[in-house]
């Protein structure tokens, strides 16, 4: 077990470092005690490498940090889809919750949430083991339109649309967070209920579109 | 008396295009599916003794445009200072269309909103009370059923009575930061909202008008931008539609209720993998086979042609002109082998014609019930590798009508990557529905030539779609489209749009025909003719033809449907070998299209883009029909 505030450090870290591609981060920057027991833990699992005072990730300490980040992400995710809290609370409660999510746990509220891509902040979720073999058969709470069933309906919780253009075009339709939507058909191409009107649409966009289902 | 603008907006497949023509009674195409007006349509009304012009605009969802039409609509709004602005919108759907509405009279526009459709949202137990949101709205509110002409009277008074109050209040408040923004700015809400969601077309005029101004503002829309994670278009849009959802829940609206019925079992049945292609293939054969090929294209044909012509027209037509005008040259102009009459007017009007009516009938009816979004959404996924979206579907079967047509309306298609690899194959592999009427009757009783014809073409299409899609820079593009209830169609409409149609493609083919004939006669006269088929002779040799081929081919140059009706005509002589008729035909579908479409592929793409598809078209037709021949007689196969 790695202790929370040491999992704080390699979230930074990996930010930084493997996300804004800084070459390494200084003790000062990462507001780090030499002596503190952040260090020494750190050092002691082998996971970080300090040069002339620039403090790095070992392959390991990667490979954690990664993992650090995808839990608070997805812990972001799990509050905004989820428990409906909005703001600035959400980070908040996010570092703490994030120790609490243990691997295994992660992968299923990410199941739960539908393998989303990014937080509520836009950035980036890393991938996980259960994202690549994202199934139907999941149990989920918030899924992309791709991933559910025919005749399942919901909620829109949020568009995800990485291209400004194609953004506009799903909103344009008045598919909008907040709207009533049925899944009607799968393939071949994705027809959905929204309103009283339908729309039929490829997988591309489908797949940017989380619902938050309900029963 | 000056003359006022009436602009009549909305989203696509609302019914614009019907109360255009109930204001004006002059006919622009209605059809039941998204993006049939790709041209702005004017005419005139005159209410209470005031003249008015109406401009009917091409289908938007927002004003942040996408597409080219949402561009050229808004652009009409701008620039036209209309005096009332029709925003016509779906009433089943008002929840989702409203924000428009919020949308134009937030830009300051003079608005009155028509809630169309009403029967269908009555259907649905949809109660919309007009007087509640004319109060909300604070612009007139009004119901009506375009297609049966109900409110078009109210609709006509209140245009009278319009009376435009600028400067109201907003009735969508956005989010404080962005409130405390728009109010700061010097450029007026609008402007300044269109800005926010990164309209780039807006920025660079207000540039050309004030560059350090917006130069300011742009940076203090990055600094609000960072206040948020989501794109500003994306808050501000859901935004107004909270603004639009709790209107209408003021003004009492209900969402109305599910519907089950006939018609959704068969359009959930048109959609389906194995259902939706049994139907597609139904359609293909009563509509396409049946009645263009076997009615169109077969007994009407027949009956002009042999009937009318042969007989009724031509026989005593020669006697007069033989007998009026002693010269032979003369005479040649209007009869004989190249005549006006003998030519031109009978290839259009009993070859050509009683075959692209009999088309376009069916291309209306498949419009109006509504089938085409179906069809699109059922090829999207085979569309896709040849990059290609489903929204294709619409150019390409309308190509199998008219091509020329059908290149003017790749326009609807969202990207240039996706309007070019269209126009391409639009000119190469598919072929119009006059030169399929003939090539059909010419393949009647030969299922061999007509199958390897079908594998053919079909495999230059995808071929030429798929390599295109490969070497063409660009995303693939994505595929969204409304899919509208099925409806049954209105026959007075199938027939006045089949007339409309029938009425365009008259004014495009007839001086086309006539020119061509008058040229064919000069040519023969001058030697040219003869210099020109003995050019042509070489190449056409090489895939096995006989050399009087090349007249066709010649005159397959102004128009294909004008050369294949040239084949049939030595087909019936006996003159072709099945082999021959094989490769003449493939080579033939393959050619370049005629001359209307490459002006028209001139005006849509470019004169040098243009230029570029048709010597591809030309160099592709040409090699497969050597491949074929050479195949053939290589392996000493007859057909």
């Amino acid at each position: 077990m790695i202790s929370q505030k040491t999992e704080e450090v390699l979230e930074k870290l990996y930010i930084e470092i493997v996300e804004q591609k800084k070459k390494g981060l200084t003790y000062a920057e990462l507001k780090l005690n030499q002596d503190g027991a952040e260090h020494k833990e750190l050092s002691k699992k082998n996971l970080a490498l300090e040069k002339n005072g620039i403090i790095k990730l070992t392959k390991a300490g990667e490979i954690e940090a990664r993992d650090v980040v995808r839990r608070h992400r997805l812990a972001e995710r799990l509050m905004t889809d989820v428990f409906d809290l909005k703001g600035v609370c959400v980070h908040d409660s996010a570092c703490e919750f994030e120790h609490i999510l243990h691997r295994g746990i992660d992968e299923q509220i990410c199941r739960l949430l539908g393998h989303p891509r990014t937080c509520p902040h836009g950035a980036k979720i890393p991938e996980g083991k259960c994202c690549k073999e994202k199934g139907l058969s999941d149990t989920r709470v918030v899924a992309p339109l791709s991933l559910i069933k025919p005749g399942e309906k919901g909620k829109i919780s949020y568009i995800q649309a990485e291209e400004k253009d194609k953004l506009h075009t799903i909103m344009a339709m008045g598919v909008l967070p907040g709207m009533e939507i049925t899944l009607l058909q799968n393939f071949p191409s994705f027809l959905f209920k929204v309103g009283n009107s339908q729309f039929a649409v490829d997988e591309n966009i489908a797949k940017d579109v989380f619902v938050r289902l309900s029963k | 008396m000056e003359v006022k603008k009436i602009i009549i907006a909305g989203n696509p497949n609302v019914g614009k295009s019907v109360i255009f023509n109930a204001l004006t009674g002059s006919y622009a195409t209605v059809s039941n599916y998204p993006g049939t007006t790709v041209e702005v349509f004017r005419g005139n009304a005159k209410i209470d003794g005031q003249e008015y012009e109406v401009i009917d605009t091409p289908g938007m969802y927002s004003f942040i445009s996408v597409t080219e039409e949402e561009k050229v609509s808004r652009n009409i709004m701008f620039s036209e200072k209309p005096f009332v602005i029709i925003h016509v919108l779906d009433a089943k759907n008002i929840e989702r269309m409203l924000p428009f509405t919020l949308q134009l009279i937030e830009a300051d526009l003079p608005v009155l909103l028509v809630l169309n459709i009403m029967d269908e949202a009555e259907r649905l137990g949809i109660k919309l009370d007009t007087k509640l949101l004319e109060a909300e709205l604070g612009i007139p509110v009004l119901t009506a059923i375009g297609t049966m002409r109900q409110g078009i009277n109210n609709l006509k008074e209140r245009i009278a009575d319009y009376k435009h109050l600028a400067n109201r209040d907003a009735i969508v408040k956005y989010d404080p930061r962005i409130e405390e923004f728009l109010s700061k700015s010097e450029f007026g809400r609008l402007n300044s909202l269109l800005l926010l969601q990164g309209d780039a077309e807006i920025e660079e005029r207000l540039t050309k008008a004030n560059k350090p101004a917006v130069k300011n503002l742009k940076n203090e829309i990055e600094k609000l931008k960072k206040k948020y994670s989501k794109p500003l278009s994306y808050l501000l849009a859901i935004q107004r539609q909270d603004g639009a959802s709790s209107l209408l829940r003021k003004a009492g609206v209900n969402k109305g209720r599910q519907m089950g019925s006939f018609a959704e079992t068969l359009s959930r049945l048109s959609m389906s993998s194995v259902g939706g292609y049994l139907i597609m293939f139904f359609v293909l054969y009563f509509g396409l086979y049946l009645f263009v090929g076997k009615l169109g294209a077969g007994v009407f044909v027949d009956f002009l042609e042999k009937t009318v012509f042969d007989s009724w027209i031509i026989p005593p037509f020669t006697n007069f002109i033989e007998h009026a005008l002693p010269w032979k040259l003369a005479q040649d102009l209007f009869v004989h082998d190249y005549g006006l009459v003998t030519l031109g007017l009978r290839y259009a009007f009993a070859i050509i014609l009683p075959i692209v009516a009999a088309f376009f009938f069916v291309f209306a009816i498949i419009e109006d019930t509504g089938y085409l979004p179906r069809l699109a959404m059922l090829i999207d996924r085979v569309f896709k590798k040849i990059g290609l979206s489903g929204r294709a579907v619409i150019p390409m079967v309308l190509g199998l009508g008219c091509g020329t047509m059908a290149t003017m309306v790749t326009r609807t298609l969202a990207t240039k990557r996706e309007r070019l690899i269209a126009t391409l194959l639009l000119a190469l592999a598919i072929p119009c529905s006059a030169q399929l009427g003939v090539i059909m009757a010419m393949l009647a009783g030969l299922p061999v030539l007509l199958g390897i014809w079908l594998g053919v073409i079909n495999a230059v299409f995808i071929t030429a779609g798929f390599l295109s899609a490969k070497i063409l820079p660009g995303n693939a593009p994505v595929f969204f489209m409304e899919v509208p209830p099925l409806r049954l169609p209105k026959f007075s409409n199938l027939f006045v749009k089949t007339y409309t149609r029938m009425e365009w493609y008259i004014k495009e083919v007839i001086p086309v025909f006539l020119i061509v004939s008058l040229a064919m006669w000069a040519a023969d006269h001058t030697h040219l003719l003869a210099f020109l088929i003995k050019a042509a002779e070489f190449p056409l040799k090489t895939l096995g033809l006989p050399g009087n081929t090349a007249t066709i081919f010649i005159m397959g140059f102004f128009r294909r449907d004008y050369g294949a009706a040239g084949l049939f005509d030595m087909q019936k002589a006996g003159l072709l070998s099945h082999n021959q008729i094989l490769v003449a035909i493939v080579v033939m579908t393959l050619f370049l299209p005629c001359i209307a479409q490459l002006i028209m592929m001139i005006k849509e793409r470019k004169f040098g883009t243009a230029m570029v598809l048709a010597g591809m078209v030309t160099v592709i037709a040409y090699s497969t029909g050597f491949i074929i021949n050479y195949v053939l007689s290589s392996l000493k196969i007859t057909l």
